[in-house]
């Protein structure tokens, strides 16, 4: 068994320790305050930093501080707003501070669920910049100890018409398909959204799910003091120098020549390391397991160190180099992917690389947990660097003043009663099912391997939300990801409690009980207090919306600074705080899809609350105005619907269910009889709106549609009648027409074949992504 | 009992999806087998499932095709075991040499992951489950899965009936609209010579559960449990 003193580290074969006297100051080119702004910190900092030092830093250690304090990795902007959140729940097993949060399923199983952005590197390269985010992500999971087995994307582009919109959705749906069907996790489902504010800031956020049995749930954590850090995978190059602060910055004309700042995947080798993991972990051979992400192996460590209170020292010279003349502020800043750090004890160290270079991976101790608080770095018997680790883990927060722009709430206001009524609703609904935000995205979910695993039991554009079974066990796990953007602009906080109950709805409409939320805030620069603003307000609607809905927050992501600058000035993306949601299914037999499934069935629409115009896909689309109050939200109301359709359909009353969302009622009537291919005949009293319009595009917060056989409607009623929800017979199910007929409608309502129906729908994104 | 192998690559990722088909669904012994091993044991009968063996770095399937395992795999085809390559496993069996032809990049240039028709052409020891040109619904995964062969090649794949599964509509009719990736006279499947290697573009692992939306490809499986069987 090794000592300290004798302790072997890099490949085993040399007896090299690390030095007992140490020196007081690193060897190094020392950073001066006037270079501050070169580490991506302000004069503040860099004298905050000074302090925690008691001396000038040298240059590595200068850019570990910058990079941990970026506002990717420290969060200085969004901590004070994030400790608002509910994080607790009897069902949360591990909440947010890991790689990743975990949420009981019943039966001794657990999720690892999590959601991360890749938004900047996707802006200036799409393929590389999507696929490492899938790579990300894939890693937090597998380092909870939880096989990954779902990936779902949130993705924004601009106009659907241009040709960097097409560019960049091909590069990312590519991106997303060459990491995730090749490393084998399927790709479920997701949303994408199309509108100009995102046309140079793309937002490209990626879920991934992974099932653990309880007692395999990891930590990132050194654990006790002589404990080694094993470093394991890819080689450490240049590539993603920095890409922490690329991150943390605006985008501008210039950033191209940032290009180098983002990675390259390598799905193959990280197949390996999933493997070699998962495998290390049922050995019992690691104590913490980390992934090597934004800022490296800087960050990667100190999370471990703080994490157990410890600190390390970290042998730079001996990590794997894929090119000479490395410096070790290259080295500890890299972000080159597909790279792990395991701690192992010492008397096990020796088998847990066995395990590792069997799967043909490189594998080799780099470092010692130490009984001392510092993260000290060596090159040989050089001390290079020597920096207190709690600090480096605490990064200076701001809290900022908010300010609503008077613009915002000037369209948020606009009076929309003297609005023209369309004379056509028939030609309305086409132009809806053909809009990018709702058509059909068959031709992206085809690029992905979603059935891989043999998991997947309701497939992508089947249903509200993805549902995969756990095999040996009856159970099921569905999740969605949800967030209306142009609701969250003109209202933040109500705007992002929709978020979070819309994607409640899209698990109860297949029948799944919520469990947990990740988030993904993508935001624009902080430091404008109309946009800090739109962060301080989202996050208290996540917060409302959270609690009424019993679905803490157990982990999440934010991405700001998600604006462009020009010589014209600021343009900032639609506040988007992307909603991430798993549910169970207690019995994966029972469950709902959207389309209809019988002729004959009762089309019934459940819930609370009229339909409205206001800040609708209708209105955008079809009258061009991003205008009016989102739909009202009654949280009350919101979670009874939640729990009434999903007592339904594991009741086995229903199996057949849609929100009504995006578009309204004739949107969600249509996609259901495309999916089902069979037509309805529905009558929408005229008593549902005060406009017509409304009443068949306008949209609400709390309705859902389902369709079931005539002797089961009874059951439906009285079961909402018991939520204090109203149930609405609204028309049958058949034939080969979907008539939507309304008093109020020129010519009665609207009349169209299944078939003008699925051009509409089925052929914008196809079109898009037409070579 | 006697045992089903099912080969492990470096990146194999239908390798668990068939071991649980065929063991856990189908009731057979089914075992994983790493590359490097050089023995396939109590094997009667190999199948070689879908993925990116080796990162699909070169070509797919090209390097796999040359691992230890595969030395092992060729013996036990030359002696007349049932050998079945899905997917990724199709790819390493044209690249071994053990079957004819090779596949390309799909003529849509992108992945494509959906259900499909195949008829079943000839009956084989793979397809006596199946009527006489039944129409199967099956998924397919994969970008490179265009079947080519010169026209000699698919001449005689054609006159000694070793084109086992073509890609056709839902009511068995040729149609090219139904052909997912341009392959050459819609070929989907191709046996050896002997009828006892067959490899296939579409997935029957994950065709085998009613829950999971389709059971056409058990016909597929249980024949192969079946001949592994008689062994």
């Amino acid at each position: 068994m090794s000592t300290p003193e004798t302790l072997r580290l890099g490949h085993g074969h040399a007896a090299v320790a690390i030095p007992e006297r140490v020196p007081t100051t690193p060897d190094g080119v020392v950073a001066h305050a006037d270079h501050a702004a070169t580490f991506g910190l302000s004069a503040d900092e860099f004298a905050l930093m000074l302090t925690h030092l008691g001396r000038d830093p040298v240059a590595v250690e200068a850019a570990m501080f910058g990079a941990l304090w970026s506002e990717h990795c420290g969060y200085k902007n969004s901590r004070p707003l994030l400790r608002r959140l509910p994080t607790e729940g009897p069902q949360v097993l591990q909440g947010p501070g890991e790689n990743a949060g975990v949420v009981d399923l019943g039966d001794g199983w657990g999720v690892a669920f999590k959601m991360e952005s890749h938004n900047h590197p996707s802006a200036v390269e799409p393929f590389q910049g999507a696929a490492t985010g899938v790579g990300g992500i894939l890693r937090d999971i597998f380092a909870m100890g939880a096989r990954p087995f779902a990936v779902l994307d949130a993705l924004r582009f601009g106009d659907v018409t241009t040709a960097r919109t097409r560019y960049l959705l091909d590069g990312v749906v590519r991106g997303i398909a060459g990491y995730g069907n090749a490393i084998g996790v399927p790709t479920v489902g997701g949303e994408i959204g199309f509108h100009p504010c995102f046309e140079q800031n793309p937002l490209v956020n990626v879920m991934a799910l992974g099932l653990l049995r309880h007692e395999q749930l990891q930590s990132g954590t050194v654990g006790e003091a002589g404990n080694l850090l094993v470093y394991v995978g890819s080689r450490t190059g240049r590539d993603g120098l920095g890409g922490a602060v690329f991150a943390s910055a605006d985008l501008t004309d210039a950033s191209d020549a940032d290009r180098p700042a983002v990675q390259v995947g390598d799905p193959f080798l990280e197949k390996l390391l999933l493997e070699a993991c998962l495998e290390a972990i049922d050995a019992d051979l690691v104590v913490g397991v980390q992934d090597m992400g934004a800022a490296g192996l800087t960050s990667s460590v100190a999370e471990m160190a703080h994490r157990a209170g410890r600190g390390v020292d970290l042998r730079v010279d001996l990590v794997p180099r894929r090119e000479i003349g490395m410096s070790a502020l290259e080295v500890m800043l890299s972000e080159s992917q597909e790279r792990m750090v395991l701690t192992a004890r010492p008397d096990q160290v020796e088998a847990l690389l066995t395990l590792l270079r069997r799967w043909e991976l490189e594998a080799l101790v780099v470092g010692r947990v130490a009984a001392h608080d510092r993260f000290r770095l060596w090159e040989g018997d050089r001390l290079v660097g020597d920096m207190p680790v709690a600090p480096l883990n605490e990064a200076p927060t701001y809290v900022r003043e908010g300010r609503e722009a008077a613009t915002v709430r000037a369209a948020r206001e606009r009076d929309l009663t003297g609005l023209a009524l369309p004379d056509d609703a028939g030609a309305v609904l086409l132009e809806l099912l053909a809009d990018p935000n709702v058509a059909s995205k068959q031709a992206v979910y085809r690029q992905y391997d979603h059935q891989v695993m043999t998991n997947g039991v309701v497939l992508p554009g089947a249903a509200d939300a993805a549902v995969m079974r756990i095999k040996g066990s009856r159970r099921g796990v569905a999740a969605t990801v949800d967030c209306n953007h142009r609701y969250v602009y003109l209202a933040p906080r109500r705007g992002a409690a929709l978020a979070v109950v819309e994607a409640a709805r899209n698990l109860a409409a297949v029948g799944a009980t919520p469990l947990g939320v990740t988030d993904n805030l993508n935001f624009g620069n902080p430091t404008v207090a109309e946009t800090y603003y739109q962060l301080q307000e989202a996050v208290e609607g996540l917060r409302e919306a959270c609690l009424a809905l019993s679905t803490p927050v157990t982990g999440g992501n934010v991405s700001l600074y998600n604006q462009y600058r020009t010589e014209a000035g600021q343009l900032a993306i639609h506040p988007t705080p992307t909603v991430g949601m798993v549910g169970v299914l207690p019995d994966v037999e029972r469950r709902a899809v959207a389309g209809f499934r019988r002729d004959g069935d009762v089309v019934v629409l459940i819930g609370a609350g009229a339909p409205s115009i206001g800040a609708s896909t209708y209105l955008w689309c079809v009258h061009g105005i991003e205008a009016g109050a989102p739909p009202e939200l009654d949280l009350a109301a919101a979670d009874r619907l939640v729990r009434c359709l999903a007592g339904m359909v594991q009741d086995g009353h229903v199996d057949t269910a849609h929100d009504v969302g995006d578009g309204g009622l004739a949107v969600a009537v249509a996609e259901m009889a495309l999916l089902g291919d069979r037509g309805a005949r529905i009558d929408v009293p005229a008593a549902f709106a005060p406009r017509w319009d409304a009443a068949l595009f306008g949209e609400a917060a709390t309705l859902a549609l389902v369709a079931l056989p005539e002797h089961r409607v009874g059951d439906v009623t009285a079961a909402a009648a018991a939520m204090d929800l109203a149930a609405h017979r609204l028309g049958v199910v058949g034939g080969g027409r979907l008539s939507i007929r309304h008093d109020g409608a020129p010519g009665g309502g609207l009349d169209l074949d299944l078939e003008a129906l699925r051009s509409a729908f089925e052929g914008t994104i196809a079109e898009a992504l037409a070579v | 009992m006697p045992s089903i192998a099912v080969l492990r690559f470096p990146g194999s990722n239908c390798d668990d999806d068939t071991r649980h088909a065929l063991d856990e669904v189908l009731g057979a012994d089914a075992r994983l087998v790493w590359h490097t091993e050089r023995d396939l044991g109590d094997a009667a009968a190999v199948v070689v499932p879908g993925g990116f063996s080796y990162g699909d770095y070169l070509r797919s399937g090209a390097l796999a095709a040359h691992s230890p395992v595969m030395e092992a795999v060729r013996a036990f085809a030359r002696r007349g075991g049932p050998v079945l390559g899905i997917c990724n496993g199709f790819q390493i069996l044209t690249e071994a040499g053990l079957l004819p032809g090779a596949l390309a990049q799909n003529d849509g240039l992108r992945f494509e992951c959906r259900d499909v028709f195949v008829r079943v052409e000839h009956s084989s020891a793979y397809t006596r489950g199946y009527r006489a040109h039944a129409v199967l619904r099956l998924p397919i995964a994969h970008h490179e899965g265009r079947y080519v062969a010169d026209e000699a090649t698919l001449e005689r794949l054609e006159g000694e009936g070793r084109v086992a599964l073509r890609y056709v509509r839902h009511d068995g009719a040729v149609d090219p609209a139904a052909n997912p990736n341009g392959s050459l006279h819609a070929i989907a499947g191709i046996v050896d010579e002997r009828g006892t290697v067959l490899g296939m573009m579409p997935h029957p692992e994950r065709a085998v559960e009613p829950l999971l939306g389709g059971i056409d490809g058990r016909g597929l499986l249980e024949a192969l449990i079946d001949t592994a069987v008689r062994a």
